[in-house]
């Protein structure tokens, strides 16, 4: 029966093998540990701490969805399939050298049949290993897209995987071409190989003897591979599961972390490398540099300086100078021009970044700590300080008095019902852009005129609101927040009502996960609402509206809180034909107003996120409605719609018109 | 104390400024009521022909080369005497960066009540005021002894207190002006060579709405078209995308056009107080109770940015016929 | 080290809708919502400016008024030294006379070598206050200022002439001093470092004494403006209004 041989056509008279192999690997492991070990300790050392060892299930599940299976690697079909391809070949050539370690020590069963199945899974992962390497290496050297890092390190680690492959490949095909044995076409492939030894007619012995050549070969590539993992780009393997590992659980992505404190209570505001969490120093080492999140950045494709990319390469760049500086690790992050203060303001918050990162960096948590530090040394643009002011004085960003909040209500028979003084079923909070813009008063009362009609009980709380902060806090203004949240939570405890409803996704998020509630709340999106009523018969189209229409997912609906169906549910039911954009729900571009940016000075910029937005629609075939379901989209895409010169033939449409014009 | 209403002219660089032919229009009312002469007040330094335009009765004139331009400690120290022996009914003081130098002290100093931001005199000699941003209007009445009054422009047309000279001119002697505590070391001019607005017939304003130092370029388009220039308030000034010899208002320029286009500007009465004299004011604003609205002939409540490329599309064609 | 002493009064806030009193002769302090008069923030600026580059103490002074408290906790989290209450103030404003002669007895204890001031209040009907203090303590008063550094005994300052003119001022000190604006505009304040400041920072209070409510001329009366003639309004969409308007300025004969 056909059997797993050890050291085939290994001289055995200088000693036994044994003695080479284990020590190469042993050393090349304990080199590579020591290594690793010196490297990581620093993060321990010079970041704060934090603790990340609880639900260690799903820690563990964690890593094997995300660094095994892969899944955020696989969003995307070239690059998915070409690194699978890569990376599960040589955990299948690790498990294999496994179980042939385990196969002479322990218990011998490579024989017979499993033998055979054993070696087909090596001569097809081979097989797979070779195709992921050709993608590779065309999309490295041919098609080069601008998303990845052109740098000689890429090219070493190639060069050694393809080295230890074909050692590995080319032994086995010797051998075969040697022994001959029975079972050869269970290795397809090394049998292939083998008939192109067997044509050259040369000798056993010299095919021995080439065999003991590129057997050492594949033996040292190994060996060299493991020793420079630490320094090559091949560390990722090490830092990317770790970095999956040690993933934040216990908040939603929805909920920012709190500012942290030291041990006398006093705030830390970062700013500098020893301020950041060691967690937050891995996710820099854990960077593959793969660019998934620059491409999807919105601040990035505008021209905007923020790269995520290099934003958090920047932090590993600051380790790395940190080292050798004098000044050692208490140096600050921002004077990196990758970490800078443009860079920190440019970004919308919109998780697209932390969506596609296949190690799960977490690049909005570092972003806003960072901003934290800009607003306490009053590091911010004079847009930002004029609305961060107004907010603070009148709750709301537009520097108008709190009294008119409620001025879209007038001439609405029967009047819109006061939360603050009768108790309703639904309590709208209806937000700033809503109330204040005067573009958008219009839909505002629009929106109340269709609840009224589906015979809704609801009120809102005119004067008593005020703006609900998720964006101040985004901005980094926790302390406004905290007097925001203050103010709403006290004007809510003195209202009664069932449920919250909002129109606004930045609203329904930080109320949703932010807010200190005494009680726990239902807080509820305005397409949940529609959708119910329309599912209770309280909505009834009787003119459908026949027209195509398309559907943009708003960043705090969609890739924050994972409602992505309702509001489809929604359009469909009025009678519209939804098409969807190349770039839908988790993939949806961000119109760009988010994180505070709305509140900033614009800067130069070469297409704006809205405007991509608006060509990527007028792109579908013949669509006539452009759907939106938050107040600040609606204003981003009029004014983008404009820009593009597409108002004629794209018309911008919220939910509640398209309920309206159906009714 | 005598019935008569002096005036505190203002004058820089060789000009009278058109708060004093204001304030000489307000005094002759008030004096008419009260039944005394207009005073004018002039300290300078070889400046006695400033007189020749002021439709005042009579005028006081002190010289001395500390009082050549305005500085508050000469300035003060000399009316403190001119009025101690002179004892008027009424003082106007301009309500202007050099009237409010020396008003309150002095009135601290000579306890005379001050009436601050009279626009108007009233039936009867009542003083009207405006404050808070003229959102209030407040009438009072001359108190029981020599009561300064501070005036902002907008009640009278400079023209009502041109005319003059006066009949009679007092040589005033100068008390002593050594060891001043105040001097002015230099003027800082503005751009040189730069246009002065204050004679130009077409305006195109732009204010903070404009947002951005780019957008200028589409005012100035604007301006281009009509034969203008461009002008502005104090928010775009304070940025310094323009120089200050472009400000418009209280402590900027006073102008007269024929046309003043406003653009993106609310209408503090800081500014306001600088256009008034303007013979049509069209407002653009996209806030419909922006206070600009109260003083334009025309107003229109719309984005700037959504309604200057079809203004200029308008204007072209019916420029070319 | 140098002193400086800076007045920061609250007045009404226009972006409400202001009403008179029954009485007819003052404001209705029912509706009434204070701020921090814009330039005497830009007086504190400067002062905080001046103290970063010279290491001077900081003074602010300031009568109370219902959210005086904020402030003044805000202005120690821009850097001031030392925080005054001005106490025994009712409802109503008192005359800038009376605020002036007792500001004056306060300032006299402090003798600071600068007094900064915002250089106007929209809410005087009575002469502004900055330089009544001045005339009491006998010393100069220059206004308009937009950026000031002190030498010697000296204060090198730039004051706004009319026509956006600018001069360049020598006052000698201590004066007090009108500012316009400060050398760079208010900086912004987190609100958790103000809040950070409402528990290390006390406020002291000092007793107003001979603060008086009634002026030293008669008012008739305080009204609103008769809706002005309000501009005539242009309706229609960007086309159809451009359209309008230059028909109006062709008719002008301006084209």
């Amino acid at each position: 029966m056909p059997e797993q041989v050890e050291y085939w056509g290994i001289p055995h008279q200088w000693g036994s093998p044994n003695i080479l192999v284990y020590s190469v690997m042993f050393l090349a492991g304990a080199i590579l540990i020591f290594r690793f070990f010196l490297q990581a300790r620093i993060w321990w050392k010079v970041g704060r701490s934090e603790a990340r060892w609880n639900k260690l299930h799903l820690r563990i599940w964690n890593v094997i969805k995300y660094a095994i299976v892969q899944t955020r690697v696989l969003r995307q079909k070239y690059p998915g399939i070409m690194h699978v391809a890569l990376a599960w070949s040589f955990f299948i050539f690790f498990l294999g050298t496994a179980l042939a370690t385990i196969n002479v020590w322990f218990i011998k069963f490579l024989v017979g049949p499993v033998f055979s199945i054993y070696k087909l899974t090596l001569d097809v992962f081979t097989i797979v290993f070779i195709v992921g390497a050709a993608l590779a290496i065309i999309r490295r050297y041919v098609s080069k897209p601008d998303r990845l890092t052109y740098q000689p390190k890429f090219t070493w680690t190639l060069v050694l995987l393809v080295l230890i492959v074909l050692g590995g490949i080319t032994t086995e095909s010797l051998r075969l071409a040697v022994e001959k044995p029975i079972n050869m076409l269970w290795s397809p492939l090394g049998w292939t190989l083998a008939q192109i030894w067997i044509a050259t007619g040369a000798s056993d012995t010299v095919l021995i003897n080439t065999h003991l050549g590129i057997w050492l070969i594949h033996l040292f590539s190994a060996g060299i591979t493991i020793i420079t993992l630490p320094v090559g780009s091949l560390l990722h393997v090490l830092t990317g599961p770790m970095n999956i590992f040690f993933a934040e659980l216990d908040r939603p992505i929805g909920t920012l972390p709190p500012t942290p404190a030291n041990q006398e209570g006093v705030p830390i505001y970062v700013s500098k490398l020893n301020e950041l969490t060691w967690k937050q120093i891995l996710n820099g080492e854990a960077c593959t540099e793969c660019g998934r999140c620059q491409d999807a950045c919105p601040a990035y494709g505008a021209g905007y300086p923020l790269n995520p990319k290099e934003m958090i390469l920047g932090i590993s760049e600051v380790l790395k100078d940190a080292k050798s500086s004098p000044k050692g690790y208490d140096v600050s992050l921002l004077e990196n021009s990758k970490l800078s203060t443009e860079v920190l303001w440019s970004c919308t918050t919109c998780a697209a970044c932390i969506t596609e990162c296949p190690v799960l960096i977490e690049h909005i948590d570092t972003i806003v700590e960072l901003r934290r530090h800009l607003v306490i040394e009053g590091m911010i643009d004079a847009e930002l300080q004029d609305a961060l002011t107004n907010l603070g004085r009148y709750g709301n960003s537009f520097g108008q008095s709190p009294r008119k909040r409620a001025q879209w209500t007038e001439g609405i028979d029967p009047p819109v019902k006061d939360a603050t003084r009768e108790s309703v079923e639904y309590l709208w909070f209806v937000g700033d852009y809503a109330s204040y813009n005067p573009s958008l008063s219009e839909l505002t009362a629009k929106t109340a005129m269709v609840l009224q009609k589906a015979g809704v009980d609801f009120g809102v709380m005119f004067k008593g609101e005020n703006h609900a902060g998720n964006d101040v806090r985004r901005v980094g203004e926790e302390g406004l927040f905290e007097m925001l949240a203050e103010k709403n939570i006290k004007a809510l405890e003195r209202c009664q009502y069932q449920a919250i409803i909002t129109t606004d996704p930045h609203t329904y998020n930080t109320l949703l996960n932010e807010y200190p509630f005494a009680e726990p709340q239902t807080i509820l999106h305005y397409s949940e609402l529609l959708l119910m009523l329309i599912k209770e018969g309280k909505l009834k189209f009787t003119n459908p509206l026949n027209v195509r229409a398309t559907y943009h997912d708003p960043c705090y609906l969609g890739r924050y809180n994972g409602i992505y169906d309702a509001p489809r549910q929604v359009i469909k039911a009025t009678g519209c034909d939804l098409v969807e954009m190349p770039r839908s729900r988790d993939l949806a571009l961000c119109c760009g107003a988010g994180g505070g940016r709305i509140w900033m000075e614009e800067g130069k910029v070469n297409e704006r996120p809205s405007e991509s937005r608006i060509h990527e629609a007028a792109a579908l075939d013949s669509v006539d409605y452009f759907v939106i379901s938050c107040p600040k989209d609606y204003t981003m895409y009029q004014d983008a719609v404009k820009t593009t010169g597409h108002e004629n033939d794209l018309y911008i449409k919220d939910l509640i018109d398209l309920v309206a014009e159906a009714l | 104390m005598t019935q008569d209403i002096f005036v505190v002219i203002e004058h820089i660089q060789g000009q009278v400024s058109d708060i004093s032919y204001i304030m000489i229009a307000a005094a002759r009312e008030l004096a008419q009521a009260q039944g005394g002469n207009v005073v004018g007040i002039i300290l300078g330094s070889g400046a006695e022909n400033l007189k020749d335009s002021l439709a005042a009765d009579q005028v006081i004139y002190c010289d001395h080369p500390a009082l050549a331009e305005f500085s508050s400690d000469a300035c003060k120290r000399t009316l403190l005497s001119i009025f101690t022996e002179h004892d008027p009914r009424a003082i106007f003081f301009g309500n202007t960066t050099i009237g409010s130098d020396i008003c309150s002290s002095i009135a601290t100093h000579g306890s005379y009540p001050v009436i601050n931001s009279c626009i108007r005199i009233a039936e009867g000699g009542a003083i009207t005021s405006q404050i808070c941003g003229g959102k209030i209007m407040v009438d009072s009445q001359l108190a029981d002894k020599t009561t300064i009054l501070t005036m902002i422009p907008g009640g009278y047309k400079p023209e009502q207190g041109q005319g003059g000279p006066p009949t009679e001119t007092i040589n005033f002697s100068p008390p002593d002006l050594e060891n001043l505590k105040v001097k002015l070391v230099q003027f800082i001019e503005p751009v040189p060579g730069d246009v002065d607005i204050a004679q130009e017939k077409i305006l195109v304003a732009i204010g903070r709405g404009i947002q951005t130092e780019d957008n200028i370029e589409l005012a100035e388009e604007l301006a281009a078209l009509l034969g203008g220039t461009v002008c502005a308030s104090r928010p775009v000034i304070d940025q310094g995308w323009l120089p200050t010899s472009r400000l418009v208002g209280k402590s900027g320029k006073s102008v007269k056009p024929d046309l003043y286009l406003s653009l993106g500007i609310s209408g503090a009465t800081e500014h306001l107080e600088g256009i008034l004299e303007s013979k049509t004011i069209v407002a653009i604003n996209s806030d419909p109770d922006a206070p600009i609205f109260d003083v334009a002939k025309y107003g229109i409540e719309v984005d700037l940015f959504d309604f200057i490329d079809p203004l200029l599309e308008q204007l072209e064609s019916a420029k070319n016929g | 080290m140098t002193e400086i002493v800076v007045i920061a009064r609250l007045v009404p806030d226009l972006v409400e809708e202001l009403e008179i009193a029954p009485s007819g002769t003052a404001l209705d302090l029912s509706w009434l919502r204070l701020i921090i008069n814009e330039f005497d923030n830009h007086a504190i600026e400067q002062a905080v400016i001046l103290k970063e580059k010279t290491g001077a103490n900081v003074t602010i002074i300031s009568p109370e008024a219902e959210g005086v408290e904020d402030m003044l906790f805000t202005t120690a989290a821009k850097g001031a030294d030392r925080l005054i209450k001005l106490t025994g103030i009712d409802e109503e404003k008192p005359t800038n006379e009376s605020l002036a002669q007792t500001l004056a007895g306060i300032i006299k204890e402090i003798n600071p070598d600068l007094i900064l001031n915002g250089v106007q209040a929209h809410d005087d009907i009575a002469g502004d206050l900055a330089p009544q203090i001045a005339d009491l303590l006998n010393l100069p008063y220059v206004g308009y200022i937009s950026g000031v550094s002190i030498e010697g005994g000296q204060a090198k300052a730039f004051k706004e002439y009319p026509g956006g003119i600018l001069a360049e001022m020598e006052i000698t000190l201590p004066a007090v001093l009108g500012i316009q604006a400060s050398e760079e505009p208010p900086r912004y304040v987190a609100i958790s470092k103000v809040r950070q400041m409402m528990s290390t920072t006390t406020i002291e209070e000092i007793a107003g004494d001979g603060l008086a409510t009634e002026n030293n001329f008669v008012i008739d009366r305080m009204y609103l403006p008769e809706a002005a003639e309000k501009a005539e309004m242009l309706e229609g969409n960007e086309e159809e209004v451009a359209q309008k308007l230059t028909a109006i300025l062709q008719d002008l004969g301006l084209l």
